[in-house]
């Protein structure tokens, strides 16, 4: 597939329009008929410092970033700190070259700005004698220069994207289409005059590179999104109409596009002082009928928790998102990682009780964020979507036709009057909402302003119509029942024909991989590899987190003699859920670790496991090897 | 029609319905001042044309919490400190519902201060009680955000080296629209307090102080009181911030020299809930965000609305 597919990183430094620029080039391409997928790589910093964004395209579908990249568009940093004797960060005017340099592959194209890029930084980075040892094609072009005598400075970006099509040999249409759609006027006629003069001034080199854009073409309408866009688009058409939240990196896009929209489509969203008041907020709003979500990051989540174990005892629906970063702490706010799972499935006072969700890439993302809605107020529990920078962040092409779905504002268990009317009260006339006696364990619930609904909400243990008790029975009857509600979201999912795990691979493969969340479709890209190479290996990606899917999970272990659980964490997390939850397995399970910020690349998977299959060491990047017990 | 068709029932309403037969008695300690806040509260509502029904009071953790165990409505008895946010929220969903919030002075000056502080920044048109016995009741006795400078207790042995939190100050500062002060051994006044503060569009906040016989003053100690508004030494314009701001720090200074100041300290009836003003700038729509759960009607969907955006 390589061969076929261009990957392109665009590098500058933050503030610098890399990510929008990376945005157009990327739909361009996908409106040619490629399928596309973008990586983002960006730091805690509002201005400057090497951030870049990879685009992946190919006529192939591409659902993962790729290993390295083949063409640098290098613009260089417009805000970076000066250099200083003993200063940790170095040069950091140069760092978009050098830094991507050390990733670019062997016969890779490197286009840079000259206009930024002095002689004296080139020679210091010895970049023509690496060209040489690495087969590199390298196009010095003055975009700044070109952007300067054509428009303003900033525009080098089209510049740059003008004079890469040039190189590929693509051409300017979609790109130019992009720009009458997205600006007017003197700007508009500038940016089409920088794009085209570059493209003319690139297309005079004499070409050594064979890269070109693939050519492709798509049967049905394609939309350009990231993960972060599925769940709220999924928020939005299951009826959610209240969001509360306070910004916090990765989390803040999800925020963000609810609080653009929610007014448009009938909603409100609030900005609060905290994420305590977020999640309380949220299950203020539910609990007087409206659907609501709030969510946030690993810290601002950790403020959740007290709200969370409200909204499991008061049994008020809830829907929280949770974009994992890297940790502890602060950790690394805009690198991924997968090292929250155990503080979302076990966070706030008391047995938790609780539906965690971990899509494994942006269908799921949407699929899922669906399921919880409809799982969290029909059974009045709180359901947690947990997903991570990397899912939240990268962007996709998928199919138009995928968003063509019916709405479902149901309340769930949640009666008219007329049913209150109906229902079970108390003598003194409180509505009895929290009945000890529901199969199902759901006790439908009643909403303040209908008449003759009236109970207490309590984060007390309560009674039927919600006063609080500490009577010994009733204690157990309420937990007991609360419990079962869970055991009915597993029988419910279980019997689901659209189960959240995905299968890849031969289903007769003796060697397995277990994955979940964001890493799923990186690591089902590598088993196709492996098989091509001649391995026989499966995998499967898990996206109930709990309820833990028992029997799915258990029946792919047993297929297989031995698996590799990967996942982004230095403890491997999930691995110690899988066993807990199954009672067995430790000397089947390995683990394939990552947690230095860089989600996986296939071809890391690749090589971790091949090694594993060894008993060694993965040699290249900052992976871990663990062996199964007793290995 | 209103789904909810408890919401603007007009009818005689007897104060006796606000008394849950499900749990008629407290179990605060005998001449505990909680009582008279849940006697004012219930005398209250009649004045106000509120049914329990369609009525949400939403409380904190103490024995404050517990008001809503005793008072006959919706009740939220949340978690400490939070009652604000959930309450706020429960208005902005359904802004038809009466919306009142109580807590005591550790749970709102203290655990909760963060959003005692931007609810009162919004303006949200709800009222708020904050039972002010200056102690930790219910945990016997500790030290509380009002107890005063050098209060002993098992938790202070060396006495608090903290000024107490000036709550009508702060409630000023952070831009409460009604703000006032009543006890619980003026039930006249309480009872009016609380009609005035349940009537006005925005964020009321009446700091109530609770005697706790227990732990701390009893009632005696709160006697006598002085209601500013019938006193010879003030003439305060409750609409003049300044004015209102000084008094304020007077009240809160002597109420710890023994002498007990209440009434009436800031009202601005102009100023626009957070609700209008959301309202007025389209970010929330003019019918109740919760009626349209239960009504027909269709609903809109990413696909018409934002996927074009993305090809």
């Amino acid at each position: 597939m390589t061969d076929q597919t261009l990957m392109w990183r665009i590098a500058g430094g933050s503030g610098d329009g890399i990510d929008s620029t990376s945005q157009n080039f990327a739909k361009a391409l996908m409106r040619s008929g490629l399928n596309v997928f973008t990586h983002r790589h960006y730091p805690s910093r509002i201005r400057g410092g090497h951030t870049y964004v990879e685009v992946r395209a190919s006529n192939e579908p591409v659902r993962s970033r790729g290993d390295g990249f083949n063409f640098l568009l290098a613009l260089g940093d417009s805000f970076a700190r000066s250099e200083q004797d003993g200063a940790y960060y170095g040069n950091e005017k140069v760092k978009p070259l050098t830094e991507s340099l050390a990733d670019l592959n062997e016969g890779g194209v490197v286009l840079y700005d000259t206009g930024f890029f002095e002689e004296a930084d080139i020679a210091e980075i010895r970049l023509e004698e690496r060209a040489e040892e690495n087969g590199w094609h390298v196009y010095p072009m003055d975009l700044r220069g070109l952007a300067r005598e054509h428009g303003r400075e900033v525009m080098r970006n089209t510049a740059g994207v003008g004079a890469a099509a040039a190189l590929l040999g693509q051409d300017t249409g979609y790109f130019e289409e992009l720009v009458r759609e997205a600006m007017s006027g003197e700007v508009m006629e500038a940016n089409l005059t920088i794009l085209e003069m570059a493209y003319e001034q690139a297309s005079e080199f004499e070409f050594s590179h064979d890269l070109r854009v693939p050519t492709g073409g798509h049967d049905t309408d394609q939309a350009l999104m990231s993960g972060s866009n599925a769940i709220a688009y999924a928020a939005l058409d299951s009826g959610c109409r209240f969001i509360a939240g306070y910004p916090m990196t990765p989390w803040t896009d999800v925020f963000t596009i609810m609080s653009q929209n929610l007014s448009e489509f009938g909603g409100v969203a609030e900005q609060v002082e905290d994420e305590i008041a977020a999640a309380s907020l949220a299950i203020g709003a539910s609990h007087a009928g409206v659907k609501s979500m709030s969510g946030s990051s690993g810290g601002g989540f950790a403020l959740m928790s007290e709200p969370l174990g409200l909204a499991e005892m008061t049994e008020t629906p809830l829907v929280l998102v949770e974009a994992m970063r890297a940790g502890p702490s602060t950790g690394m706010p805009t690198k991924t990682e997968q090292a929250d799972l155990e503080h979302v499935l076990y966070t706030s006072q008391g047995d938790s009780n609780r539906v965690v969700f971990a899509p494994g890439n942006l269908e799921e993302a949407y699929e899922q964020t669906r399921t919880a809605f409809q799982v969290a107020y029909d059974y009045q529990i709180p359901a947690i979507l947990l997903y991570d920078q990397k899912l939240g962040g990268e962007m996709r092409n998928v199919d138009v036709d995928f968003f063509d779905r019916e709405p479902d504002p149901s309340l769930g268990a949640t009666l008219t009057e007329e049913e209150i009317s109906e229902a079970a009260h108390h003598e003194s006339g409180k509505f009895e909402r929290y009945r000890h006696d529901p199969d199902d364990g759901v006790s439908p619930r009643s909403v303040p302003g209908q008449t003759g609904g009236r109970f207490l909400a309590s984060g007390n243990e309560h009674n039927a119509v919600g006063h609080i008790s500490e009577d010994p029975d009733n204690r157990k009857a309420q937990m007991d029942r609360r419990v079962r509600k869970l055991e009915r979201v597993r029988a419910e999912l279980d019997d689901s024909e659209h189960s959240h795990q995905t299968h890849h691979g031969p289903a007769d493969a003796d060697l397995g991989m277990l994955v979940w969340g964001s890493q799923q479709d990186t690591v089902f890209e590598a088993v196709d590899r492996l098989n091509a190479a001649g391995h026989e290996v499966k995998a499967l990606g898990v996206s109930d987190m709990l309820p833990y899917p028992e029997t799915e999970v258990r029946g792919f272990l047993e297929s297989v003699r031995e698996c590799v659980v990967v996942e982004m964490n230095a403890t491997g997390q999930f691995r110690g859920l899988t066993q807990k939850e199954l009672g067995q397995y430790g000397e089947k399970l390995a683990s394939l670790l990552k947690y230095d910020g860089e989600a996986f690349e296939p071809g890391e998977v690749v090589e971790g496991f091949e090694s594993s299959i060894d008993g060694g060491q993965p040699a290249a990047g900052n992976m871990r090897f663990v062996p199964a017990a007793g290995d | 029609m209103s789904t909810f068709t408890a919401i603007g029932e007009d009818r005689e309403i007897d104060q006796e319905e606000f008394t849950p037969g499900v749990e008629p008695q407290a179990t605060w300690c005998p001449g505990c001042g909680d009582f008279g806040v849940l006697k004012a509260l219930k005398g209250a509502m009649p004045e106000v044309g509120r049914t329990p029904d369609e009525t949400l009071l939403v409380t904190g953790i103490g024995c404050s919490g517990k008001l809503s165990s005793y008072f006959e409505s919706y009740g939220f008895h949340s978690i400490h400190g939070r009652a604000l946010p959930v309450a706020r929220a429960a208005k902005l969903a359904n802004p038809g519902l009466e919306v009142i919030a109580a807590g005591g002075d550790g749970d709102g000056y203290g655990i909760g201060g963060n959003h005692f502080m931007h609810t009162a920044r919004e303006n949200h048109d709800m009222t708020y009680i904050v039972f002010n016995n200056e102690i930790f009741g219910l945990t016997k006795g500790q030290t509380s955000p009002t107890s005063p400078k050098g209060h002993e207790s098992k938790t202070q042995p060396h006495g608090s080296a903290k000024d107490p939190v000036r709550p009508m100050s702060l409630s000023l500062a952070s831009g409460a629209s009604y703000v006032a002060r009543t006890a619980a051994v003026n039930p006249r006044q309480a009872q009016e307090i609380l009609v005035e503060a349940i009537q006005h569009d925005g964020f009321a906040h009446i700091d109530f102080l609770t005697q706790c016989p227990t732990w701390n003053k009893d009632a005696k100690e709160y006697v006598p009181y002085t209601d500013i508004q019938d006193s010879d030494e003030f003439d305060l314009d409750t609409g003049d911030r300044r004015e209102a701001a000084e008094t304020m720090y007077e009240a809160e200074s002597r109420l710890y020299e023994g002498e007990v100041l209440t009434g009436r300290f800031y009202h601005d009836p102009d100023r626009p809930s957070y609700g209008e003003e959301k309202r007025a700038q389209g970010d929330v729509p003019e019918e109740p965000v919760a009626e349209r759960y239960f009504e027909d009607g269709e609903w809109e969907r990413t696909a018409d609305r934002l996927i074009d955006r993305h090809t």
